[in-house]
């Protein structure tokens, strides 16, 4: 049996597609699967960072695809999850040098060795943008509430059911409670009824999230982090499992202190 | 919440504001009509009627409504009848 292959979009940048795929690969590999992560953003490579992995890099996506090494050796393994494995993309490269069909056949290979593939995709709606989804099952859409971020992943939505008929589910990211409380701010009811998708998780704004990049320790490896604990639960999910929405708490005072702190 | 809004009428939530905006953009977006589009179209609407209907071109409303991804052209075109003329 082969692997699921999931890409991970935005449309807009900057909204958490790698934080994401980082997340989810750990989540996914915590429970005990088979993850390959596919970073498809040629030219900006920067899931390896977020993943701690940046130093172990030797080949790259493009070296797979012109066929200088075979796939399982440009894979670079976690040492946390020996499960979970990276193919970076090439920092060198642009866009122009991946074609679909070569994003198809990788991730179909990926998929003979893995449980699931995935795919973080580039910003935008272009070329490196149909690549990244061509070979999708499934597309996590991730956008804040903002109504740009809302706006591009409804473009992103409608472009996957014109063209692809990929299914799609929503990630929201980046949720503040306390202004949700207010209403000073969307909440992921307002988008998914805006959006008209599946939601598979909302993501509170945590502080961790910056300083889990900075070291390359995702939060889904950290206990006391709501995001790492979403995380995990979306992870859940997209194995079946029918997990409750966590609800939303506003920061603590003592949180607020240690957020401040850090 | 500052002390002195307790006193001020309840009005629009920022969350109501972003909402509507959004469902507005939205609806726009996905059926590829910009709202000067949409003022041309209500002209030409108002045109076309106008040959053989008695309208109020004032009070012509033309727009976008949407539900879930299915979006609407909705147009209300009052009609200046006899009645409401001779109650002027």
């Amino acid at each position: 049996m082969t692997g699921k292959v999931i890409t991970i979009s935005s449309g807009k940048g900057g909204v958490g597609k790698t934080t994401t795929t980082a997340n989810l690969g750990l989540g996914l590999a915590s429970l005990g699967k088979r993850v390959i992560c596919i970073d498809a953003d040629i030219g900006l490579r920067n899931l390896d960072v977020m993943l701690g992995l940046e130093n172990r890099i030797v080949y790259d996506i493009i070296n797979v695809i012109e066929e200088t090494c075979p796939l399982r050796k440009a894979l670079v393994r976690d040492k946390r999850f020996s499960e979970l494995s990276l193919l970076p993309a090439a920092q060198t490269r642009d866009k122009s040098a991946i074609k679909e069909e070569d994003m198809e056949r990788i991730a179909h290979e990926a998929a003979e060795m893995a449980d699931y593939v995935l795919i973080d995709s580039p910003a935008g709606i272009e070329h490196g943008f149909r690549y990244a989804v061509k070979p999708a099952e499934l597309v996590l859409i991730v956008t804040n509430p903002e109504v740009t971020a809302v706006r591009d992943a409804d473009r992103v939505i409608g472009l996957l059911e014109a063209n692809n008929q990929t299914p799609s589910k929503l990630i929201i990211n980046r949720i503040k409670p306390e202004m949700v409380k207010r209403n000073e701010m969307l909440d992921a009811d307002a988008i998914v009824d805006l959006l008209a998708i599946g939601l598979v998780g909302i993501v509170p704004e945590d502080v961790q999230i910056l300083s889990a990049s900075n070291r390359g320790q995702p939060v889904v490896l950290s206990n006391n982090s709501v995001a790492g604990q979403v995380f995990r639960n979306i992870a859940r999910r997209l194995e079946g499992e029918d997990v409750p929405f966590l609800p939303l708490k506003e920061p603590s005072f003592f949180q607020r202190i240690l957020g401040s702190l850090k | 919440m500052p002390l002195m809004d307790l006193f001020r009428h309840p009005r629009e939530s920022e969350k109501d504001i972003v909402t509507q905006r959004l469902r507005l953009i939205l609806a726009h977006d996905r059926a590829n009509v910009s709202p000067g589009m949409l003022e041309m179209l209500k002209d030409e609407i108002i045109e076309v009627i106008s040959k053989h209907l008695q309208i109020d071109p004032g009070n012509v409303d033309v727009k976008f409504t949407e539900d879930q991804r299915e979006a609407r052209l909705v147009a209300d075109i009052p009609l200046n009848t006899d009645r409401k003329a001779r109650k002027k």
